[in-house]
């Protein structure tokens, strides 16, 4: 990394510049149906405590019996972090009182997670590419919800969530700034997507993170850290970041000292603030489960997953960019699933992967953008924008005609082929019919002919005019060429 | 490794039990008294011994994720001291 | 087969055949039970009586009976520890916490026998959360053992914690109850009060909805009269639970068969560590009669040694109160159980409901397993503890290389006074020193009464065997209560009216 790189993300203080230094642990619900030790459902939204199991409230002499798909999955995302899988790990219990905790203990991972150190790769805007090391993975069981604004002196306990399987993913503090951060998380999140582990819905939840953030002069070792507690989307990992360090900045410079802490981020306030109910000093006194035996498993069941894992982010863009794409390009399809889906189906679809791509950023993301929705909502379909960019190829119709006709299948749907046909839309490559039109405009402008003969530049407004007369249809080439001859203008050069 | 009375307390607040004073001082010699008789276990030598991890030799099973549990709100309720439509109450976290 | 007229004196062999050749109804069955039941309230075996629902199923057990479907164990009265949540039927743990819990479930093991036809009488007494060697520190108020010194009306201890069963089925109560044993607690009170208790090893019965107090080493078993009896109910209760995920899918074999193979050629070891000092003269005598009544019968006696054995109780007191420490972090008073009144903030309800709701023995034990696990402690006592578990383990492996099965005593002394002991905690948890060895171990063990000491109280002597090796360790019973004889009966003077 250069020095100018590293500066350009040290912030200013009173007395000088400060590094942050940032690490993310993850939680991630597997996308499961069921628990993570008994057989109550996941699925969002239902009724207070109907997704609750004898085990999951805890009750007397229930034991817990470990999910199969979960640890497969557990180990799919180790794979996809390419991460070292312990064949051998241990559920330990993670003791401390708290009503949303049933058992008065968490099963959790500690000392033997089931996936050790990995590493993701993080596409910076700026060009750079950042590599965040990943500490390691365990399962644990999620907490159940409380709910505070019920009741002026009560809480309430909906247990559905109680005993969820989470992945939480431990990164290194490698992260350098807020922008950093929500990058890492935004890779993260695409990473779970397309291995399915997770969905990676944030505002249900399944998506948290905490995130430690310490100050330190360049050079210097770790500054004490405080962790924000279950931040629940990128840009809050961005705002309590930003906050968090020029607290801490202002406060070491002020002759303050940090105070190793758990806080709460306010996303009205955009502050974060410590955590009441935290302040006490925690001793989880975590111990093996003895109402579980390890984990073991055999490296070919490993091998067996690895082999049938999907193309990730990474190996995506590599493909994209031997297919031509450009880098900037290729990491912005990767870098949201559903976007990489799309454009992977507008190809299939019969679209050229380079022209795919631009009409994807030309055409349809500015208009997605406007209309305020996400890929998956817009009203064209990948095999309709396929059938759009492929005509343009193939000189079915023109760029313009393209425009025109992508306007018509945004507002009224539809076969783009049959609008075509129906509404006349095919490009014009018919030499007499151009001649015709560019004739006719050199004749209503006389002394236009005059001025582009000495400014060739000025051509362009000749091929404008002549599109406008045909509607579109014609082919922008054949009128240049035609316009270019009887002008008496060299070649396009 | 002598229990003193401020462990005491330390522990019973850990394990959420309220323990008044005189039951402090109790406490200190009941677990002074137990902490010095299990002190014989120091002379073991346990180098190069691994924690027993599971006590029969076995493997851990794995159940297929299906739903099969759960969809009985109500018969939680029946033994909770406090409910309010089918929430479980406390007195109120601060958080 | 002479039956006797009063079926309180089956056995379960016996209940058996009396239903088979109609001499008896099951409802006479049961109904005799209740009856001596309701007479026996002084010994307080029973924190909970099923008379209604015994009846009812046993006129289920009648019909099928008539109809030439009965099940294993069809009509059979039992009493059920109250650690094995029953579905509707109160469950206490013998704990202020639990005062009021009725399980909306049925335990597997318990759920195992209804399925062969047996019916419940009632939940009997125990020591809190089954944390006790004396059954003194029951929510309840301690049971009573049946048995009385030679002349003295002192009232003497059951054992513990399974004490409630094991006074049931000494003061024929129940033809057999169940019990759970930690570190002892079915084959202590089985001796004391003169009765078969066989705990199995760890994994051959279902954990699932019996009340956890030391994950590692709870286990389930049955408490009879007879050896027989034992390998009969055990049958029922054994097996693969795929709810409980240390339960052991290995067959179960019929062990009633087993009791007829003899000893002959049978290797039975003689660990030299469990001679302790300040062993009673009759306790010896006793064990020394055991290896003769063996060896007549044609075992072999081997000498062995389990070196670790004098660390295997103060190591069981690190790992069972550390497990526990976590395991009843649950009784917290918010989903089920006992709350404190008037505490409005949550620690303090917290701190309040569980002072109030566990006695005295099972806070000791919180706080010490609390401690051990605690930070800057764990390594020093827990993690060691484990590891000696692990020597302890390795000790009986070796020895096992030598023989088929150990012959120990069962407990160091008969029957003591209550409350001669409740005030040091280290004697009395002396009581277990020689069964919690085989809790560490996971392996099966087994009391059978022996004889009498000078005082006329029961003694029994234990039999170890090798990791689902049952079959021999009932062998090997059997070949002890048959040259035993034991037949002394407590007298009745608990009866009333
Ligand atoms: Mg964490
Ligand atoms: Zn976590």
């Amino acid at each position: 990394m250069s020095e100018a790189g590293n500066n350009s993300k040290l912030l200013n203080g009173a007395t000088g510049k400060w590094e942050v230094v940032i690490g993310l642990e993850v939680h991630a619900q597997v996308a499961s149906k069921a628990k993570l030790f008994s057989g109550a459902a996941t699925a969002f939204g239902a009724a207070p405590n109907s997704q609750v199991s004898l085990i999951d409230a805890a009750l007397p002499g229930m034991l817990p019996v470990i999910n199969r798909f979960c640890v497969e999955q557990a180990v799919r995302t180790g794979l996809g972090l390419k991460a070292k899988i312990n064949l051998h790990s241990v559920f330990d219990r993670k003791n401390y009182f708290y009503p949303d905790l049933p058992a008065g203990y968490q099963i959790s991972q500690y000392k033997q997670p089931v996936v050790g150190e990995g590493e993701i790769f993080v596409d910076m805007p700026g060009g750079e590419t950042i590599t965040v090391g990943i500490e390691r993975l365990h399962l644990e069981q999620d907490a159940g919800k409380s709910i505070h604004d019920q009741h002026p002196d009560y809480t309430y306990l909906d247990l559905n969530r109680a005993g969820v399987a989470l992945m939480e993913i431990v990164s290194r503090p490698d992260l350098r700034s807020s922008e950093e951060a929500a990058a890492y998380l935004r890779k993260l999140r695409a990473i779970l997507r397309y291995l399915g582990t997770c969905d990676g819905n944030m505002d249900e939840g399944s998506m948290r993170a905490d995130v430690n953030v310490s100050v330190r002069r360049p050079g210097d070792p770790l500054g004490t850290r405080c962790e924000i507690k279950n931040v629940n989307s990128m840009r809050f990992v961005q705002q309590s970041v930003d906050y968090e360090a020029r607290r801490q900045i202002d406060l070491i410079e002020a002759g303050g000292t940090i105070k190793q802490e758990t806080r709460l981020f306010d996303s009205r306030t955009g502050e974060t603030r410590p955590m009441r109910s935290k302040e006490e000093a925690h001793d989880y006194r975590y111990f093996p489960d003895p109402d579980l035996l390890p984990l073991t498993f055999e490296q070919a069941w490993v091998d067996e997953l690895a082999r049938s894992l999907p193309e990730l982010p990474d190996e995506k863009k590599a493909r994209f960019i031997q297919a031509g794409l450009s880098p900037y390009d290729a990491s912005v399809l990767v870098a949201e699933k559903e976007a990489t889906d799309y454009f992977e189906a507008m190809v299939a679809a019969g679209a050229e992967t380079k022209a795919a791509a631009n009409w994807l950023s030309n055409e349809y993301f500015g208009r997605l953008n406007k209309a305020g929705m996400g890929i998956g909502e817009g009203p064209i379909s990948p095999q309709a924008a396929g059938a759009i960019v492929w005509m343009v190829i193939d000189k079915t119709i023109s760029s313009r005609g393209a425009k025109d006709l992508t306007d018509i299948v945004w507002h009224e749907g539809g076969d783009p082929r049959a609008i075509v046909e129906s509404r006349g839309l095919k490009q014009v490559s018919d030499e007499s019919a151009i001649e015709a039109a560019v004739a006719a405009v050199m004749s209503a402008n006389p002394d236009k002919c005059e001025e582009v003969k000495a400014k060739p530049k000025a051509a362009a407004w000749f091929v404008g005019q002549v599109m406008k007369s045909t509607g579109g249809k014609a082919n922008p080439q054949t009128v240049n060429a035609i316009l270019r001859r009887r002008l008496g203008l060299p070649e396009d050069g | 490794m002598a229990v003193d009375r401020d462990t005491v307390r330390r522990i019973a607040r850990l394990a959420r039990l309220a323990v008044d004073e005189d039951q402090v001082v109790a406490m200190e010699g009941e677990l002074n008294a137990l902490l010095t008789w299990v002190e014989q276990l120091q002379e073991v030598n346990v180098e190069g011994v691994p924690p027993m991890a599971s006590v029969v030799e076995q493997r851990l099973k794995l159940r297929e994720d299906v739903v099969t549990d759960g969809g009985y709100a109500q018969d939680l309720m029946l033994n909770a001291p406090q409910t309010e439509d089918n929430f479980f109450v406390v007195p109120k976290v601060v958080e | 087969m002479a039956l006797s007229s009063d079926p309180t004196r089956f056995t379960i062999a016996d209940a058996r055949d009396a239903l088979a050749g109609k001499q008896i109804s099951a409802t006479e069955l049961a109904q005799a039970h209740i009856t001596a039941l309701t007479a026996a309230t002084a010994l307080n075996a029973f924190i909970t009586e099923t008379p209604d629902r015994a009846l009812s199923a046993a006129e289920t057990s009648d019909a099928r009976i008539a109809a030439g479907e009965a099940r294993p164990l069809e009509g059979i009265p039992l009493a059920i520890k109250d650690l094995f949540c029953t579905k509707g039927v109160r469950t206490t743990a013998a704990s202020r916490i639990l005062d009021n819990f009725f399980p909306t479930y049925e335990s597997t093991v318990t759920q195992n026998l209804w399925d062969a036809g047996a019916l419940m009488l009632g939940k009997t007494n125990l020591d809190e959360f089954a944390m006790g060697s004396s059954n003194e520190t029951s929510y309840f108020g301690p049971v009573i053992n049946p048995w009385r010194a030679r002349g003295r009306n002192e009232d003497l201890v059951p054992g513990g914690s399974s004490g409630g069963s094991a006074t049931a089925i000494a003061a024929h109560l129940a033809l057999g109850a169940t019990g759970t044993d930690t570190g002892g607690s079915i084959r202590q009170p089985a001796a004391v009060t003169g009765i078969v208790g066989l705990k199995p090893t760890y994994g051959r019965c279902s954990r699932w909805g019996a009340v956890a107090f030391a994950s590692s080493l709870d286990q389930a078993g049955p408490m009879t009269r007879t050896v027989r009896d034992a390998a009969i109910m055990l049958k029922v209760m054994a097996g693969h639970d795929p709810k409980d995920s240390t339960s052991v899918d290995t067959p179960v074999p019929d062990y009633e068969a087993a009791l007829n193979t003899g000893v002959k050629g049978l290797r039975v070891g003689i660990p030299k560590e469990y001679r302790i000092d300040g062993m009673p003269e009759e306790m010896d005598a006793l064990w020394q009669r055991g290896v003769d009544w063996l060896k007549a019968q044609g075992a072999e006696i081997v000498d062995v040694s389990l070196p670790h054995t004098k660390y295997a109780l103060p190591a069981y007191y690190i790992v069972a109160p550390a497990e526990a420490s976590s395991n009843l972090a649950r009784y917290d008073g918010v989903r089920y159980g006992h709350r404190a009144a008037g505490v409005s903030d949550l620690i303090g309800l917290y701190e309040r409901t569980r002072a109030e709701g566990f006695g005295r023995e099972v806070r000791r034990r919180i706080m010490i397993g609390t401690y051990v696990l605690s930070a800057g402690y764990y390594d020093a006592y827990y993690l060691r503890a484990q590891k000696i578990r692990t020597l302890i383990a390795r000790d009986f492996t070796q020895a096992f290389q030598q023989c088929d099965v150990l012959l120990t005593p069962a407990t160091p002394s008969a029957a003591f006074g209550i409350g001669s002991k409740t005030s040091d905690p280290v004697s009395m948890y002396l009581n277990d020193v020689f069964t919690v060895t085989v809790n560490l171990a996971g392996l099966p063990g087994m009391s059978v009464p022996a004889g009498l000491s000078q005082d006329g109280l029961p003694l029994g002597l234990q039999i170890i065997g090798k990791a689902f090796d049952e079959e021999t360790v009932l062998r090997a019973g059997r070949a002890i209560e048959t040259a035993a004889g034991f037949n002394a009966q407590p007298q009745s003077w608990w009866r009333t009216a």
